[in-house]
């Protein structure tokens, strides 16, 4: 018997790969939400790396995009679309608008996820600018429109899982920032809200 | 071989019942370092735990037996939303204490402590006191899974009803109270003696087998249980990390799951399946370890295509690392990605098929002999079968898009396990009985509480793919009454399977007073593992010259 050094090295290596497992396990955290921002799994949609990208237009294309807003249950805010659907040509940059107001009488900080459906429109569906981006303040009362700036990518129509897509939902759902530890209730997640809140 | 080593096996037996004396009753199984006392152990907490799970699993088919909520209420005085939470609190109990306290415990702890040194003629495990600590740890996780039934969950509610998967935003939002908290402690604990218990193994095999016994001559069970450790040891740290994650989500205000901070509850589901998924084969290629030795024993034939047969596990197991999505296949994939993920689920079939068939083959042209064990292990090979049927009807995506969560799936997974890795428990543990304590099991009793088993099981499990079919849902105490039907006739069939119970402890206990002294080999010629060349009960220390195995065969 080669005795117990040659016990004590199978044993560290193979506790090495026990704990490098669990160092995966964490590492997946920032490498599935990496995941979804490239590939827009689950209806992660896409951030323009160049705010002044511009793609072509397709003129006679047209498809629906309808949008969503909701508030964590319990948050003091109303947020909603200013407009139900619009009708736009894929490529073609428009700006949408939300209302948010706060109903509260002391100062609230949220940040809004987001995502869109179905979720095979998520790799098309380009942001150049979002409040999303970044925690928003309402003041006591106040009212603001909160503008998001966006493109349908042509690319779409040839992907054979997207192409047929007609009408995009994009939806927010806004949290507030610095929550009690235990919120009350079971909240809704919906399907992947992946949300590379940037703080 | 046999003739040298009996020499050897009995001249230890006297020093054997020499160590015994010189250990107390604590020193002998409180601070155990000898792997059969620690295997010991293991069976008698398997036992017990096996118990627990069972008695639920006897609550929830008496709910179960007819519409309406019967029987749970008379535990929270007649408060019928007391009842629901509880009946959730049961199958997450009976859940997590199956796998991870009555099956584990029993093929892992229990056989393979007892026989994986001896079948490779090493004289105990590489680290017998880290053994014990993997026992100890064990318990421990048990007796916390067991406060957490009595500590608040939900709001107003008391214990865990996660589901033994622990979901969030349920377990995190939906349980405030200190059940899960101390559910997720005991999975720690379980995991850590799992992965102690896992490197424990890797090193005994690696390092330990006697001169000539070769990787490829090593018995299959001994394969079995190196394959398992490898797999505890790279999916069990996953599941701590998730479940980590949700205690920290739950107390630290981490938001890993919680979409209000940037996370994805849906990652939970990807951690606990990459675990999950592995975690299953973890429980049964013990079992077809098993089986492969008493097929190859009772048809007195080494077994057919052995290389076949230990990579055959080899790729099971790796093959069950990158299937884990088929589990979820309801949450939101995409089409590539259950193509993908269906594709490769249905490839698994091919090594099992390897095995089913090689056992198959093994059994051809066999002079078979048909005693307990070997009638446990052909049930096993039937009802393993009738599983991985349903199991790659389940794994196409689109059928699985129905099936999902109703008793379809119920039914496949009891297959597997309840049938499959129990009756690979029970073939074991009668083939072994008599090596273990010394006496001969009753060969009566056994068979009657096999063939009651065996029709109670499948009285109970067979019914529940036509209700899954009807689409019952799965983690409902209660149901329409156009399904009562099969459901009371699963509830009769545990009346049955009970009865089989019965005969097991009576087996058990009359054999251990009363039965006759067991030989050396009881098998006979198929037997050609080395536990059967030590005496029944084997020496307390067995091996202590390593036996020279250079002409050996391969098993």
């Amino acid at each position: 018997m080669s005795g117990t050094t040659a016990n004590t090295r199978t044993a560290l290596l193979a506790a090495g790969l026990a704990a490098s497992m669990v160092g995966l396990a964490y590492a997946s955290v920032p490498l599935y939400r990496l995941f979804c921002q490239v590939t827009g799994f689950g209806g992660t949609p896409m951030v323009a790396a160049d705010a002044g990208a511009r793609p072509e237009v397709v003129p006679g294309t047209r498809i629906r995009v309808r949008f969503d807003g909701n508030v964590r249950r319990g948050m003091p805010w109303e947020f909603r679309p200013a407009e139900q659907f619009v009708d736009l040509p894929l490529g073609e940059r428009r700006m949408a608008f939300y209302h948010a107001r706060n109903r509260s009488d002391s100062a609230v900080t949220g940040v809004a996820t987001f995502n869109v459906a179905p979720a095979a429109a998520g790799r098309y569906f380009v942001k150049i600018q979002c409040f999303c981006f970044n925690e928003q303040t309402l003041k006591p009362g106040e009212a603001v429109e909160m503008p998001v700036i966006y493109y349908v990518d042509p690319a779409i129509l040839d992907d054979p899982e997207a192409s047929r897509i007609r009408e995009i939902t994009l939806s927010y759902s806004f949290f507030p920032v610095a929550e009690p530890k235990q919120p009350a209730g079971v909240r809704s997640t919906g399907m992947a809200a992946i949300a590379a809140a940037k703080r | 071989m046999a003739t040298t080593f009996d020499a050897h096996g009995d001249a230890h037996g006297h020093a054997a019942a020499h160590d015994d004396h010189k250990l107390s009753f604590v020193e002998r199984w409180i601070f155990s370092t000898n792997h059969k006392d620690i295997g010991t152990l293991y069976l008698i907490f398997a036992i017990v735990a096996g118990i627990v799970g069972g008695a639920l699993s006897g609550f929830m088919r008496w709910e179960l037996a007819a519409p309406g909520m019967q029987v749970l209420p008379w535990f929270t005085e007649g408060n019928i939303d007391q009842a629901y939470h509880l009946w959730n609190v049961f199958i997450t109990a009976h859940g997590l204490i199956m796998v991870f306290f009555m099956v584990m415990p029993a093929l892992i702890g229990g056989f393979a402590n007892w026989f994986v040194p001896i079948m490779i003629g090493a004289p105990d495990m590489a680290f017998p006191r880290m053994n014990n600590i993997s026992f100890w740890l064990t318990v421990a996780g048990f007796t916390l899974l067991t406060i957490s039934l009595f500590v608040p969950g939900p709001p107003g509610g008391i214990g865990a009803g996660t589901g033994w998967t622990v979901y969030p935003p349920l377990s995190t939002s939906g349980h405030p109270g200190p059940a899960v908290d101390l559910a997720i402690f005991a999975l720690h604990l379980a995991g850590a003696a799992s992965i102690l218990g896992a490197i424990n193994f890797i090193t005994t095999i690696f390092n330990m087998r006697a001169p000539g016994m070769t990787l490829h001559k090593m018995p299959l069970f001994a394969w079995s249980i190196l394959v398992t450790a490898f797999l505890l040891l790279l999916s069990l740290p996953v599941l701590a990390g998730a479940i980590t994650m949700l205690l920290t989500d739950r107390n630290f205000g981490t938001t890993f799951f919680d979409p209000a901070g940037g996370g994805d509850p849906i990652l939970y589901q990807h951690l606990f399946w990459f675990f999950g998924h592995p975690e299953v084969y973890i429980m049964i290629l013990p079992a077809f370890g098993i089986i492969s030795q008493i097929v190859a024993t009772f048809s007195r034939k080494p077994v057919f295509g052995y290389l076949a047969m230990a990579y055959a596990m080899v790729a099971i197991g790796f093959v069950g690392f990158i299937v884990w999505a088929h589990h979820m296949f309801t949450s939101g994939l995409s089409v590539n990605t259950k193509l993908y993920f269906t594709a490769a689920t249905m490839i698994i079939a091919v090594p099992t098929g390897i095995k089913i068939f090689s056992w198959i083959a093994t059994m051809w042209g066999g002079s078979l002999r048909f005693p307990t064990p070997m009638l446990w292990a052909l049930g096993f090979i039937f009802m393993f079968t009738v599983g991985g049927v349903t199991g790659v009807l389940l794994a196409n995506g689109g059928l699985d898009t129905y099936m999902h969560d109703t008793y379809y799936v119920v039914a496949h997974f009891h297959y597997v396990l309840s049938l499959g890795a129990t009756f690979g428990i029970f073939a074991g543990f009668y083939y072994w009985f008599g090596k273990m304590t010394g006496r001969d099991y009753n060969e009566l009793l056994g068979k009657l509480h096999f063939w009651l088993f065996f029709i109670g099981t499948n009285i109970i499990f067979f019914p529940m793919h036509f209700l899954g079919q009807q689409g019952m849902p799965r983690r409902y105490p209660d149901y329409p009454d156009a399904m009562a039907g099969w459901n009371e006739v699963a509830s009769w069939g545990y009346v049955v399977m009970l009865a089989g119970m019965v005969v097991f402890f009576v087996n058990v206990i009359w054999s251990l007073a009363a039965g006759r002294r067991s030989a050396d080999n009881p098998w006979g010629e198929g037997a050609t593992t080395l536990e059967w060349t030590l005496s029944s009960p084997p020496p307390f220390h067995q091996f202590e010259t390593l036996p020279d195995l250079t002409r050996m065969k391969a098993h």
